[in-house]
């Protein structure tokens, strides 16, 4: 009789479901985060944050020197974008990141905004 | 703080769609997911039963570092996929889209063309000619594709960095023509 196979730790692989690790919540209550919601983490005091997700360390640690767009942390750090604007969220809350959102709908993109990107693309 | 900026590059399977992100992103693209979830009328003969259709959509994105201030985001799209369109999050705020198209499978951008067009939003297209192929005039492609005058047609090689810029200018010209006309008609 064979032997049930199982995987042990170092074969594995992360197993944990995906919103396991934002409490099952699939999105933020209170802030809302577009793919393009630029992330920077707070430099002003040392972490010392025992309480936080690997994951949410790992956000931390991606957007310490520039503003890194929300799907791009989804990107780097393979997960889902609603698992990464929930945790967002609780960074915000705990003042450990600030954040810019892209222009509004309401702001529709001026004449010169968009001059500006052409005259960027033409330098590539 | 920069200001984040996007353009969306759509089209059927296999266009060439990451690898026009690859060819003028400073970053190799990057592959992101999210899960999409909607109720569906069950278009079966399931008379009124409503199913939810939960799937995961995967998109390509790259990055251009226009100025210290302004950072623009390429999105390449899921080929074939027609839940990237409920993806809100995606298609909102886009400065532009570009429509990638191969003159064999002229059909597989017309949902792409459609989704622009209701909703405003600018957009070329872009019609890869692999190896130098044009199979196509600029001229049969747009009455093809029942496009509008003001829609600019650019025949490109995505594999090119050159190209792919143009294909880009063009779409920001698009644009651009969108924002000035917007302002003649609510003044400055």
């Amino acid at each position: 009789m064979r032997e049930p196979r199982w995987l042990d730790d170092d074969q594995a692989g992360r197993h944990v479901r995906p919103y396991a690790i934002t409490g099952g919540r699939t999105r933020h209550s209170q802030h809302h985060f577009t793919l393009i919601t630029l992330v920077v983490s707070r430099h002003d005091h040392e972490w010392d944050h025992d309480h936080l997700e690997p994951e949410s360390m790992s956000i931390l640690a991606l957007c310490r020197d520039r503003a890194v767009a929300v799907a791009e942390i989804a990107g780097q750090l393979d997960l889902p974008v609603s698992v990464v604007k929930v945790l967002c969220g609780d960074l915000l809350n705990s003042e450990l990141i600030i954040v810019q959102s892209p222009p509004g709908l309401s702001e529709q993109p001026s004449v010169e905004l968009i001059e500006r990107v052409m005259d960027g693309i033409r330098q590539l | 703080m920069p200001t984040a900026l996007k353009i969306l590059i759509a089209g059927g399977f296999g266009v060439g769609k990451t690898t026009m992100v690859g060819s003028v992103s400073e970053v190799s693209p990057l592959e992101t997911e999210e899960r999409i979830t909607t109720a569906s009328v069950g278009v079966d003969d399931l008379a009124g039963v409503e199913r939810k259709i939960s799937t995961t959509v995967a998109m390509d994105f790259g990055r251009i570092t226009i100025s210290p201030e302004l950072v623009l985001y390429l999105f390449g799209t899921p080929g074939q996929d027609r839940f990237w369109f409920m993806w809100d999050d995606l298609s909102t705020g886009a400065l532009g889209a570009v429509v990638l198209a191969d003159t064999r499978r002229l059909d597989a951008s017309f949902a792409s063309i459609d989704f622009f067009e209701a909703r405003e939003i600018p957009f070329a297209v872009g019609v890869n000619c692999f190896n130098g192929r044009r199979e196509a005039t600029v001229e049969q492609v747009r009455q093809a594709l029942d496009l509008d005058v003001s829609t600019p047609v650019v025949l490109c090689d995505v594999r090119d960095r050159g190209s792919s810029k143009t294909v880009l200018l063009a779409v920001l010209e698009a644009a651009r023509a969108q924002a000035a006309a917007r302002l003649a008609t609510t003044g400055p």
